[in-house]
């Protein structure tokens, strides 16, 4: 799960982090009056939408006047904002954080992840913030700085110096960097984050340590023990048709093909999605039905893969291992019929009561194309479609 | 001969009144060997009572001391699977399978480290699978998991894949050929586990009663690329290779800086490509592996 920036900045700021002072608001009036309260002479307007590459994008505006305000906040609010992360249709954007202007005399980088080789939290800094990590990693690797984490000790002083001296913190500023760098770590694990990435950490003139973005996403297998978390969530940045199929325990993901595909088990899905291509055509989603592939939950999955208008044809792929292959042909024959559906479909079921479930299916009268392999079945789609 | 377990493991059931745990013990029970292999349930509220015929005791301690038993199947809920496993480390079993999915992942970061910890000071290891894993079969011998048992059929033939419905294609193919399994193993999915790729493909190696293996991985994380560079030096059995996720949108189920501490080696065509260099016979085909497979014999 992902949130805002203005609430990532909030749990910093929980945890002890240095943030610029900020308000969120959701009008042009509110942004001025944001400014108003918060003085100064200089504000930031940030676009706030769960996509990173904001600023390139024409989302985060520096306001020297209250007029400036006004219109930066007038030209943000309800743009579709295009960043490499939105895709080409950009994501609307509904809320804006209005904050005080920084003194920035350095921009670093700093984030937390779980690493899976080591078992541990990596923490990673480097002395070039404030632009796209990746980039960094793929020029110049030797400027991310990285140490892990035993979460049964914590993170040490040892190891908040390695970063801060690594990335080349002035003296006066290093514990107050170290500091943020522990308060970020336990920040991390309290929150049972999977990614919480600041970028730019900045050095402001005085001397202080900041950070001026945060970056959060949370570990979905923990949301039932993070109601404060959960309680952030902006359902107006999700994938609406992602989101319905949540509703009934599928996940789905919408691809830019147009076979549409039913599966149970992610890996057997994704095995799909790759036979699909490797046979010439490409898939429209990713769909896993998980165990319980009830009448219902193919229903509703069906209606979910007809939504998109650039389905020209469907293709099921179910081992039917505990759940048996008569259910799942019951399931698809009562789809196919409440949905009217007017695509090729093709079936492919393997296991239990494989005989029974294509019996039904050939007995449903529909023109329903059986298949024995994944490759058969993908051939007799990409067949169907063209 | 077989991995990690055949007809003679006794087996300790966690979580044997629940739903899914009723529901999976009872199909154990059938299977092969089963009714002999599964000698205990645990639950603290239900200790003394019975289930299918199996005792339930209070704690994995008291089960392993009263039936020998030193193999723990896990179906514990998400909030408390990991102190499930860990309550069986601390009864000094030789192997914990944990079926449950959604555990939260800090608490895995803190039971596979005190795990480590526990064997660095000189204790017991306890060898975990999972979790998020469909489990383990021998066939013929023994099913602890959530497999369908009846795709299976004793042989020489191992198999391995983080993923469920994949590892029983892969079973059903080979089935379907005559060719049978020595052992089936599905790892499971999510990011910090127990026994990875390459710990099973040395238990493979090992075996006499194995002639070759089919290892099946998907996108993220570097298991498959560091358990092929293990097989390149030292397997000494032919393997079939799958990688799932090629069509995988980018950056969907991982942020970018996950691939970052990986080396941008996560992809599925980079895997592919390092497990082809290291003398997997790989295929893009899933509907291949058992064909090509027989082919290698």
């Amino acid at each position: 799960m992902k949130i805002h920036e203005y609430q990532g900045k909030q749990i910093l700021k929980k945890f002890g982090v240095s943030v610029p002072r900020g308000i969120h608001c959701t009008t042009v009036d509110d942004a001025v009056k944001a400014a108003e309260t918060l003085g100064g002479s200089v504000w930031v307007v940030k676009a706030q939408i769960h996509a990173g590459g904001r600023g390139k994008g024409g989302g985060v505006k520096v306001a020297k006047s209250l007029e400036q305000v006004r219109e930066y906040a007038n030209q943000i609010l309800g743009m579709q904002l295009i960043t490499h992360q939105t895709g080409a249709e950009g994501q609307k954007v509904r809320n804006l954080l209005v904050e005080e202007g920084a003194d920035i005399r350095h921009e670093y980088y700093c984030a937390a992840l779980t690493d899976r080789a080591t078992q541990s939290v990596a923490m990673m800094a480097s002395s070039e913030g404030g632009m796209d990590i990746e980039e960094v990693a793929h020029k110049t690797p030797e400027k991310i700085i990285k140490v892990f984490i035993n979460p049964l000790v914590g993170m040490t002083d040892e190891q908040a110096r390695t970063l801060a001296d690594g990335i080349g913190v002035p003296e006066a500023s290093k514990a107050q960097a170290m500091d943020t760098f522990k308060k970020l770590y336990t920040c991390y694990m309290e929150t049972d984050a999977s990614l919480a990435e600041i970028n730019p950490l900045i050095l402001e003139g005085n001397g202080n340590i900041k950070a001026l973005d945060a970056k959060f996403n949370f570990d979905s297998n923990s949301l039932f023990r993070q109601e404060e978390i959960v309680a952030m969530r902006d359902l107006d940045e999700e994938d609406p048709d992602e989101l319905e199929a949540s509703h009934f325990d599928l996940t789905y993901i919408s691809l830019d093909g147009n076979i549409g595909c039913l599966v149970n088990g992610a890996g057997l899905a994704m095995a799909t999605m790759d036979t699909i291509k490797l046979f010439g055509a490409e898939p429209a989603n990713f769909l896993d039905v998980g165990g319980g592939a009830t009448t219902e939950k193919v229903t509703e999955a069906f209606k979910i893969m007809l939504k998109n208008p650039k389905v020209k044809g469907i293709l099921v792929n179910i081992f039917g291992g505990i759940m048996r292959c008569d259910t799942i042909a019951d399931g698809v024959v009562a789809a196919a019929r409440e949905t009217h559906l007017s695509v090729p479909l093709v079936v492919r079921m393997k296991g239990t009561n494989e005989q029974i479930g294509k019996q039904i299916l050939k007995d449903s009268g529909l023109p329903i194309i059986s298949a024995d392999s994944m490759a058969e079945a993908a051939t007799k789609i990409v067949a169907a479609v063209q | 001969m077989s991995i990690f377990i055949n007809k003679d493991t006794r087996i300790i059931t966690q979580g044997i009144t629940g739903k899914t745990g009723q529901f999976h013990t009872e199909k154990c029970i059938e299977y092969a060997n089963g009714k002999n292999c599964f000698v205990a349930g645990v639950n603290p509220k239900k200790a003394g009572e019975s289930i299918f015929g199996v005792p339930i005791f209070g704690s994995v301690k008291e089960a392993a001391a009263e039936t020998g038993a030193t193999v723990s199947v896990i179906y514990v809920p998400p909030p408390g699977a990991a102190a499930a496993i860990w309550e069986a480390v601390e009864a000094d079993l030789d192997f914990v399978i944990c079926i449950t999915e959604g555990v939260p992942v800090r608490d895995m970061l803190m039971v596979r480290n005190k795990m480590k910890q526990k064997v660095a000071a000189g204790g017991k290891e306890t060898l975990l699978l999972g979790p998020n894993c469909p489990g383990l079969i021998t066939p013929d011998e023994v099913k602890i998991g959530i497999m369908p048992g009846h795709i299976h059929m004793k042989g020489r033939i191992g198999v391995v894949s983080r993923s469920g419905t994949l590892t029983y294609e892969a079973v059903g193919q080979l089935t379907e050929l005559g060719l049978g399994q020595s052992s089936a193993v599905g790892i499971g999915g999510d990011p910090i586990n127990g026994l990875k790729h390459i710990d099973v493909m040395k238990a493979f190696n090992d075996d006499p009663e194995t002639d070759a293996v089919i290892m099946i991985g998907e996108i993220g994380g570097p298991d498959e690329a560091e358990a092929a560079q293990w097989c390149k030096a030292n397997m000494q059995k032919p393997i079939v290779g799958f990688i799932a996720g090629v069509t995988a949108p980018a950056g969907k189920r991982m942020g970018h800086a996950g691939a970052l501490i990986s080396g941008g080696a996560d992809t599925a065509n980079a895997k592919l490509a390092i497990m082809e260099e290291c003398g997997f016979t790989v295929t893009r085909d899933p509907s291949e592996m058992g064909k090509l497979l027989k082919a290698l014999l």
